[in-house]
Formats: structure tokens, C-alpha cells, sequence
């Protein structure tokens, strides 16, 4: 049993006798493959579709894809007669590794040291443990170095794809164009155990709307797959997908362009979001109205091609954050942190440390600090790396701004108080401070041993205050009417990063999660036989885009500062993935003449769905 | 007393409610007034929440002040990829 639907149907076999739905009332009384009900809304949505003028009901079916990392699972055990052990290991959160192998070992965390190593693609996969403790229980029976590398078979079977989701959604609307009430239905299969991303996919389902009425139910249902694991934004594109679809197709039943459509029933600041809280500054409406200036939208569209376009959101977190920061004593800086860099966050980090300390940005070197050189750190997701470990660099910058204004108070002989920081150096605060000559980082870290010994900043803390993002995407597909076979001719990307730290890398995510997104909704699918057994575990049958599959991706940075920063940074690489599947299947749709509910939209379903259209002129 | 509103298939566990008047000053006195308020949610408490303040969402930090006219939303536990 391997269809969500299927796994729900009354009569299905249970797959735990000790899973009784939770969520619902009266708690039932006989186990189901239903782990969980969620509902989240407000207002009243059938009095809501009694308003619309016209109503659009569509159910979506998405199939399960895997985040597609180049890199296997890998790691190289060492644990010695002593107890102590290393654990040199691919992953998105090292620290994570270190506690969850120390429980599973029983072993003191203290006795176990984890390196991250130089990550090739993570995108939420690598956010749990597989091999790590495998390795380390080889290792201390052998007493001797163990490596373990996954096959490619066996990332594909035995690490976490993302659900595949089967969803309904209902939308009213008025003649002019105005929402009058939103309904979704989401069920997700996460595989064999509890956990399917689906509360997220429910609360991001209508968050870029403004909505009175909206009400989003999710169950999260076991199936005999593999458990599921993070994928980038977990839950929410698959959401987007249905309900930017239902959204295309209601512009176009009350007479309006798709992007006006959007901005005139777009969640902006003093929305009530379709989760609850309020929203405070956001960047949906500027995305959208960059969008509609963008030469993209104007450009003609050739034979068989079609234009679609959809909008996304995500949440981003903070999370546990520990960063050390030292000042060397040539005047340069050595900043440690504890999250993997996935994306170029240490170039981000540097690149603050610089701004903060009044350096230049090659005067400063940031390393992934092993588990045993810091303090704890969570994971590195939930878009959260740029956000929490740069606030807590630039924090951790002026402790150590601090400490060298104080070096140098006491290098000229007055009170700290009487010492001001300006473009990397410490200068006497005015006249009645003394008058001497401004002392340089390098100056003050010279006599360092003189003035109280080495000179560090730290920062540990819990960070909160993410600034939740919105993205905008354009998409022109060009659909083959013999063979089904699609190509993206042309992907332009607008999203609000609240502040570009890097605006490189920041572009590199914009255009990876479209890529992705390209890949999920084109070609990727986890294809079972009526065994239940996986066909394609690999590449050469599960097929992610190549280059020669994609145009170059256009970008749009934009900046709408998050309160929560002293910068204005917003995470920015999940939300990335969130419109994709739903642009590319507006497109697609444009392009084919007919509504295509179905990812992916490979060849196969393309022709059938040209041929259903056929048959119904 | 601060108003927090909880998700809606948590209604079973507070009598139909959506809509809580809890007397609490902060994040934690939040989550442990809750919990012995309404024992059905500490399941929940346990496996992780998030509270949403004015429109910012708090995975963590207990000591996060509410006033009598914050906003309060109870959300599940962000997570991400």
C-alpha cells in the first residue's frame, strides 16, 4: 500500500495497531493508517462560498521526490579502547549527529567529537541520522577506523524522500475578482511512520492571501514506504501547487489577468494569515508588483509555449546558535561557527563579521567548528543559517568590539566609557578624552598579551524573530503536441530576501529552488510496482535536471527588512522551492490547453491529457 | 489575562474552544498554565509548539513577555528543510 488515498480508504490495511487518530472527536477506537488530524482557519468558509459568484474545486495529486543531493550519505567512524570517539560525517547539523548517536551508544556526549565535512547538497535530507551510528557501534566493537558510504540504491531507498500528497481545494470568488472564502483538504504520506510534513503544507496552503473565510484540514497517513524525511520547506509546495493552480483558473473564469488576480487578493502587512498571526511588514505585494513591470510578462510567447505563474511562502525559524569570534594578532579575525554551510553562509558570515568590525571582508576566515571546539547549535534548516548565525556573528563582533575598545582604554591610559569604535578602529570618544591617534585592530591585538591576554567575542542564544518570506515566479513552457515532452524556455525568480547578504549566493538559492522545482514537477517521481517494490532508485531512471534541461533563471532580489534583524535578513532557502511546481504546471497547462492536476507532468501524462482534451471538442 | 488562540483540531482537548483566557506574563507560565488548565493538550506541550506573539513566531524563549493585548497564537513547532 503505497497511495495515500488508498491508505485511507475504509478497509485498508492497518499498517500499526496502535495508531488511533488523533485530532479528532470522539477519539476513535479503532487504529487507522491516519496518524493526525490538523485544521487550521478562521472565519466561516460556507458562509463564504454562499458570497462567490463563481467557485473552482480541483483535487491534485503530487508523487513523492527525493531532495536529490549529489553527494551520498558518507561518514568514518573512529572510536578508540578509551571510549572516545570521532565521527567525520556529511550533514546539515553535526551537533544533532553527536546527541543522537551518543544517546543511541549510550555513550557520554562529551566522549564523542563530530566534523562536519564540506557538504554536496543536503536540501533537508540530511537533517537525521542513517549510517552515523552504524559506523560508530562498527567501530567501537572492531576498535578500528569505520567508513560507511550509502550507494546510490541505497540513498534513494533508505533516506527520506518528501510525501506524496493527494489535496483538494475549494475557492469562491466574487465577480470583481475578490476571495470570498478558501477550503483545502491535504492528505500526505510520510511512509511507514508518523510525520508527514502536512500541518506545514496546511498552514502555508493560503498564506499568500488575504483571506476572511479560509479553512485548511490536513491528515498525516502512514503508507509501507520509506519514512519521509525534510525536504526544503517541507510540506508547502506541494500545497502551492494546488491551490496557485485553482487561483490561475479562477483569473481567468472572472476575467482577469493572473497577476492583478493575485495582487488584489494578496496577504500584505495586518493580514490575518491563514495560520493565525497577524502579519507585520511582508514582501508579497512588491514581489508581485515587480513581477507585473518584469520584461519577462511582456515577452511574446512562441508556438506551443504557455505562461504561468504562482506565488509561495515560508515560515523560516531561528533556532539554537553559538558563534566564537577571535581576534588574531595581525589584526585579522577567526570567526568559529557550529551550523554546516550548505548554501555560502561562511562567505555571509565573514561578510558581517567585515561590515561589523570595520575590516576588510579577506581579513576574516570562518570555519565549521567541530563539536567539541563550540557550544550547541541546531541543525542548519528552516532557512535559518544567514538569519540566527549572522545575528549571533554580528553580535558576537561587537562583544569583541567591545573588548578591543576597552584594550585600547587601557593602552592610552582613560576610561573605557571614553572610547568609540569607527570603521575599525577604537578612537577617544571627543576632546576631553585625550587626543590620540586612532588605535587599528591590529594595533590593539599587538599588545594583547599586555592588555589581558587573548581578545574573543562570543554569542550563544536561542534566536527568534524570523521574518517569514514571499516569492513570485514566472514560468514559460513549451509542450511538444507528439511526444508530451516539456521544456522550460524562460524562469524568472522575484523574492524578498529582507537583506541580500550575499547577493550571490542569495541568487544561487533563488535559482536552486527552481531547479528543483523544475525536476519535481517535469520528470521526479518515486515509481512503485505493483510489488510494492521502488523501479528507480537512480539516477539514470529517476531523472533530476541537467543543465542542457534548463534556461538560465532569471532573478529579482528584493528587500523588505525583517524587524527581527539588525540587518533586515530573512531566510531564503526554502521558500525558493514553494511556487515552482505550481508556475511550471500553470504554464504547462497554458501551453497544452488543458488543466494538468497531476505531478509530474511527464510525457506520458501530457498525452493523455491532450487526448482527453481532444475527445471532449 | 492574555487571549491565545489554538489551532483548530486542538479544540477536542479545550472543550470546543478555539479561544483561551490564560493568566500568564510569559511564554513559559503560557505553556505550563495551559497544560494544567487542560490536560488533554500536554501531549501536544510535549512534542513541541511554537507561540506566535504580535505576529512574530517564538520557537523558543520562555521568558518571552505577553501583555494583555498581545496577540497569541499556539502553532505546532516550526520546522524546516
Amino acid at each position: 500500500m503505497t497511495d495515500v488515498d488508498e491508505a485511507m480508504k475504509p478497509g485498508a490495511p492497518i499498517l500499526h495497531s496502535t495508531i488511533f487518530t488523533d485530532g479528532v472527536e470522539p477519539k476513535p477506537k479503532k487504529p487507522s493508517n491516519i496518524v493526525r488530524r490538523y485544521e487550521f482557519g478562521h472565519g466561516d468558509v460556507a458562509a463564504g462560498f454562499k458570497k462567490a459568484d463563481i467557485i473552482v474545486e480541483r483535487t491534485f495529486k503530487t508523487e513523492a521526490t527525493h531532495q536529490g543531493y549529489i553527494e551520498p550519505h558518507a561518514c568514518l567512524a573512529n572510536v578508540g579502547p578509551d571510549g572516545q570517539g570521532e565521527l567525520w560525517v556529511c550533514t546539515q547539523g553535526h551537533f544533532m549527529v553527536r546527541d543522537t548517536c551518543a544517546r543511541l551508544l549510550g555513550m557520554d556526549i562529551s566522549k564523542l567529537r563530530v566534523t562536519a565535512s564540506e557538504i554536496g547538497g543536503g536540501f533537508g535530507g540530511k537533517t537525521t541520522v542513517f549510517i552515523e551510528p552504524v559506523a560508530l557501534a562498527l567501530s567501537r566493537k572492531a576498535n578500528r577506523p569505520v567508513k560507511v558510504v550509502m550507494s546510490r540504491e541505497e540513498v534513494f531507498k533508505a533516506s527520506g524522500p518528501t510525501a506524496s500528497t493527494s489535496v483538494d481545494v475549494k475557492v469562491g470568488v466574487t465577480k470583481d475578482g475578490r476571495i470570498t472564502a478558501a477550503d483545502a483538504t491535504l492528505r500526505y504520506q510520510g511512509g511507514a511512520f508518523a510525520g508527514s510534513p502536512v500541518e506545514f503544507g496546511s498552514m502555508s496552503a493560503f498564506a499568500c492571501y488575504d483571506l476572511e473565510n479560509v479553512r485548511t484540514i490536513g491528515y498525516d497517513v502512514v503508507t509501507n514506504r520509506p519514512k519521509q524525511a525534510a525536504y526544503r520547506a517541507p510540506g508547502a509546495p506541494m500545497a502551492a501547487f494546488a491551490v496557485e493552480s485553482v487561483m490561475e483558473e479562477l483569473a481567468k473564469k472572472v476575467g482577469m489577468a493572473s497577476i492583478d488576480f493575485r495582487i488584489k487578493n494578496a496577504a500584505r502587512e495586518g493580514t490575518k494569515s491563514s495560520y493565525g498571526p497577524t502579519y507585520g511588514p511582508i514582501g508579497l505585494l512588491p514581489t508581485l508588483e515587480r513581477a507585473k513591470q518584469h520584461p519577462h510578462f511582456k515577452a511574446p510567447l512562441g508556438p506551443n509555449q504557455g505562461r504561468g505563474m504562482a506565488c509561495g511562502f515560508w515560515f523560516n525559524f531561528g533556532g539554537q546558535t553559538c558563534v566564537s569570534l577571535n581576534i588574531n594578532i595581525d589584526g585579522t579575525a577567526a570567526l568559529s561557527v557550529g551550523t554546516p554551510d550548505i548554501g555560502g553562509s561562511r562567505a555571509s558570515m565573514c561578510l558581517m563579521a567585515a561590515e561589523e568590525l570595520g575590516i576588510p571582508y579577506d581579513k576574516v576566515r570562518a570555519i565549521v567548528a567541530d563539536t567539541s571546539s563550540l557550544g550547541y547549535n541546531d541543525v542548519t534548516d528552516g532557512s535559518r543559517t544567514t538569519f540566527a548565525t549572522g545575528m549571533a556573528t554580528i553580535l558576537a563582533a561587537r562583544d569583541a568590539i567591545k573588548k578591543l575598545s576597552a584594550r585600547a582604554a587601557q593602552i592610552w591610559g582613560i576610561p573605557e566609557e571614553a572610547v568609540t569604535w569607527e570603521k575599525g578602529h577604537a578612537k577617544p570618544a571627543g576632546s576631553n578624552a585625550g587626543n590620540f591617534p586612532p588605535l587599528s585592530i591590529a594595533e590593539i591585538a599587538a599588545q594583547a598579551g599586555a592588555t589581558g591576554g587573548p581578545i574573543a567575542g562570543h554569542h550563544e542564544y536561542s534566536a527568534d524573530g524570523a521574518g517569514v518570506s514571499f516569492a513570485t515566479h514566472i514560468c514559460d513552457a513549451e509542450v511538444d503536441p507528439e511526444t508530451g515532452a516539456t521544456k522550460i524556455v524562460r524562469y524568472t525568480v522575484l523574492q524578498d530576501a529582507g537583506k541580500a547578504v550575499h547577493p550571490s549566493y542569495v541568487e544561487g538559492q533563488f535559482q536552486g529552488g527552481a531547479v528543483q522545482g523544475i525536476g519535481w514537477a517535469l520528470n521526479e517521481e518515486y515509481i512503485y510496482g505493483k510489488d510494492g517494490r521502488l523501479q528507480n532508485a537512480g539516477f539514470l531512471d529517476y531523472r533530476i535536471p541537467v543543465c542542457s534541461d534548463l534556461p538560465m533563471i532569471d532573478t529579482v532580489i528584493l528587500e523588505i527588512p525583517n524587524p527581527g534583524h539588525p540587518y533586515g535578513v530573512r531566510g531564503v532557502g526554502e521558500t525558493s522551492i514553494v511556487p515552482p511546481l505550481a508556475a511550471i504546471a500553470n504554464a504547462v497547462s497554458a501551453a497544452a490547453g488543458v488543466r494538468l492536476t497531476s505531478l509530474p507532468m511527464s510525457p506520458p501524462k501530457i498525452l493523455a491529457a491532450l487526448d482527453r482534451k481532444a475527445a471532449a471538442e | 489575562m492574555v487571549k491565545v488562540v489554538v489551532w483548530g483540531s486542538l479544540k477536542p482537548h479545550t472543550g470546543g474552544k478555539a479561544e483561551l483566557e490564560i493568566d500568564a506574563g510569559n511564554v513559559r507560565e503560557l505553556l505550563t498554565r495551559l497544560g494544567e488548565a487542560y490536560p488533554g493538550l500536554k501531549p501536544q506541550l510535549a512534542r513541541g509548539v511554537s507561540v506566535a506573539i504580535d505576529g512574530v513566531i517564538f520557537r523558543d524563549g520562555w521568558q518571552e513577555p505577553l501583555r494583555k493585548d498581545s496577540e497569541v497564537f499556539l502553532l505546532p513547532r516550526m520546522v524546516g528543510g
